[in-house]
């Protein structure tokens, strides 16, 4: 599989930057962090936007910057969504769609893609418009689509929604979820709402003041207990499932989770898919006893790992599913009193119930891989 | 009267025709760097604005003049002359209403600012492309306000058309030398004629461009 690679030390337009990494070019990549930590700069230098010299810039076996060698970004197989969705006011949206398709030397008359993807984005009625009279979401849609016709090897999104109201974010978000189910691009996500890289991130990029704090999967990223991710209030679990079986009478899902199964509302697709589940760490609560009946079905034995303190009152849990701890890692919202009243400690085993689980749209890092 | 007018209409359209050729460039060169000298480029495009017209026309006339190193340059090699003739004027006028044409496609060229292009280099439009296909159009109200500010500014010209061309018929008598003649020898007929005219052109094109701007801004 390609890597992406990069490296910049310098400063560029006010920021520094002083990094390097290398991750598989694979799913959606999140580079998050605080405003000002330097992630708009990055995702510039990369797409050659902003030049840093010294700076290292290579995907898969394209070298785009080293040494010398200097790609200018219009000969870079990429494509870019900026905050402001940056649609050309003189044309319309299908001339917009296809100003970087022609140049790219793609075929726009007969072009599949450009059907299928205006029907995914949801524009296909709006091509004949002018752009100024598309609202906020739909400009961003159509920004998106009219990147990822270029068929780019590596797309760049810069705080796609943060320009957007609540209503237009919630809009997209759908979309963007359907996106990453289906294409095999992999992108590049610059944010900095923990909500959106709970929902579209495969890999995470933690940066902080120009500097690479972390890295690694989503579902490890969230629960490492070292990263602020697992002691917020609102902090989530995200694990991968394959679903089992589907039981019509109750129209619940079976999915198997490393360490357990859990019983998910709804059809979730054929036997064997995969499935990225999202569970709150407010859903989840700790019992010693698995006797009683309760409503709640999902009751996994897990091990305690680590006890940390969250924003606010409460503290999160951070547990392993599995009766030796085996599994995936899972987090869970509890009161200090409740900590003392069950004495809970690193290392005991229990019962965690999960009131809730909620199935994202995405595809699981594995059946990416799968595709491939 | 009509030469004069004739020969006002053409001087000011090719004086328009020049300037938005080399104003173009200029403009789009004094919006996109930052080097220190751009300034004194600027103001030096700018000084027409201020300067009493008869003081460049004097330079101008000393500069051309065959005694002079220009003059004498044109002379041998080219076989040009250029005081006291049309392409004279041409090149008086075209200094002349400079800062009216490169100021309003400067000001759309710093409108459009960096957004635009560089959306566009993420769509494979190289630099030329993306001059030619994104800065021109956005900018093109600059364009119209441009063209009629240096034809509108050459019509009116009188100072420095009398310091290098004079007052030949049909060579470089312009409207405003003929309104000033008919009004020297007290023909005031003739002068409301030119001047009447010359207002009543004058208004209707300020009006018809404010009405295109309006237009185009409603577009955009």
């Amino acid at each position: 599989m390609a890597t992406l690679k990069a490296r910049f030390n310098g400063t560029v337009g006010g920021f520094r930057l002083n990094l390097a990494f290398e991750v598989p070019a694979r799913g959606v990549t999140a580079l998050f962090g605080p405003s000002g930590c330097g992630k708009t700069t990055l995702l510039r230098c990369i797409a050659g936007l902003n030049r840093l010299p010294g700076g290292e810039c290579i995907l898969g076996d394209e070298v785009w910057q080293q040494g010398k060698t200097f790609v200018p970004v219009h000969r870079r197989p990429i494509g870019y969504v900026f905050q402001e969705p940056g649609l050309f006011a003189h044309l319309n949206v299908r001339k917009n769609l296809i100003y970087g398709m022609r140049r790219a030397g793609l075929d726009h008359r007969h072009s599949a893609q450009l059907a299928e993807l205006t029907r995914l984005m949801g524009i296909a009625h709006l091509l004949e418009r002018r752009v100024h009279a598309l609202s906020g979401g739909e400009k961003q849609r159509v920004a998106i689509a009219r990147a990822l016709l270029l068929e780019p090897r590596l797309l760049l999104m810069d705080e796609p929604l943060s320009a957007l109201d609540q209503d237009n974010k919630n809009e997209i978000l759908p979309y963007l979820e359907q996106l990453h189910a289906r294409l095999e691009i992999p992108v590049l996500y610059v944010t900095h709402d923990r909500r959106e890289v709970e929902r579209l991130a495969d890999q995470i990029l933690l940066l902080r003041e120009g500097e690479l704090l972390a890295s690694g999967d989503i579902g490890e990223m969230l629960t490492r207990p070292d990263l602020s991710f697992g002691r917020a209030r609102d902090a989530v679990t995200v694990l991968d499932g394959q679903v089992r079986d589907y039981d019509a009478r109750y129209g619940m899902s079976t999915l198997q989770i490393d360490g357990g199964t859990l019983e998910v509302a709804g059809n979730l697709g054929p036997a064997g898919s995969c499935r990225r589940l999202c569970i709150a760490a407010t859903d989840v609560s700790l019992t010693r006893d698995n006797s009683h009946p309760s409503t709640i079905l999902n009751r996994l034995p897990a091990v305690i790992r680590e006890i940390l303190p969250a924003d606010g009152p409460g503290l999160n849990v951070l547990l392993r599913i599995g009766q030796s701890g085996q599994g995936s890692a899972l987090l869970a919202s509890v009161t200090r009193k409740s900590v003392e009243r069950m004495g809970l400690e690193p290392g005991q085993k229990l019962y965690a119930q999960i009131k809730g689980v909620s199935p994202l749209a995405t595809a699981t890092a594995s059946a990416l891989s799968d595709r491939r | 009267m009509t030469g004069a007018i004739l020969l006002t209409l053409k001087l000011a359209g090719l004086t328009t025709l020049i300037l938005l050729l080399v104003g173009t460039p200029l403009a789009w060169w004094l919006s996109r760097n930052r080097v220190w000298w751009k300034d004194l480029i600027s103001a030096v495009v700018a000084l027409p604005l201020v300067l009493p017209p008869t003081v460049l026309g004097f330079y101008l006339l000393l500069a051309m003049s065959p005694q002079n190193a220009f003059g004498a340059f044109l002379k041998a090699h080219f076989g040009i002359v250029l005081p006291f003739t049309f392409e004279g004027l041409v090149l008086g006028s075209v200094i002349y209403s400079l800062p009216f044409v490169v100021q309003p496609i400067r000001n759309a060229f710093e409108a459009v600012g960096r957004g635009p292009l560089e959306v566009a280099a993420t769509l494979r439009a190289s630099p030329l492309d993306r001059f030619l296909t994104v800065a021109l159009p956005l900018a093109r109200p600059g364009f119209l306000t441009a063209a009629v500010l240096g034809f509108a500014h050459t019509m009116g010209e009188f100072g420095v058309v009398l310091m290098i061309g004079g007052n030949l018929p049909g060579e470089t008598k312009v409207l405003s030398i003929a309104i000033y003649d008919y009004v020297e020898s007290l023909e005031w007929t003739q002068a409301h004629i030119l001047s009447g005219g010359m207002l009543l052109g004058s208004f209707l094109l300020i009006f018809t461009m404010m009405l295109i701007e309006k237009r185009s801004g409603r577009l955009y």
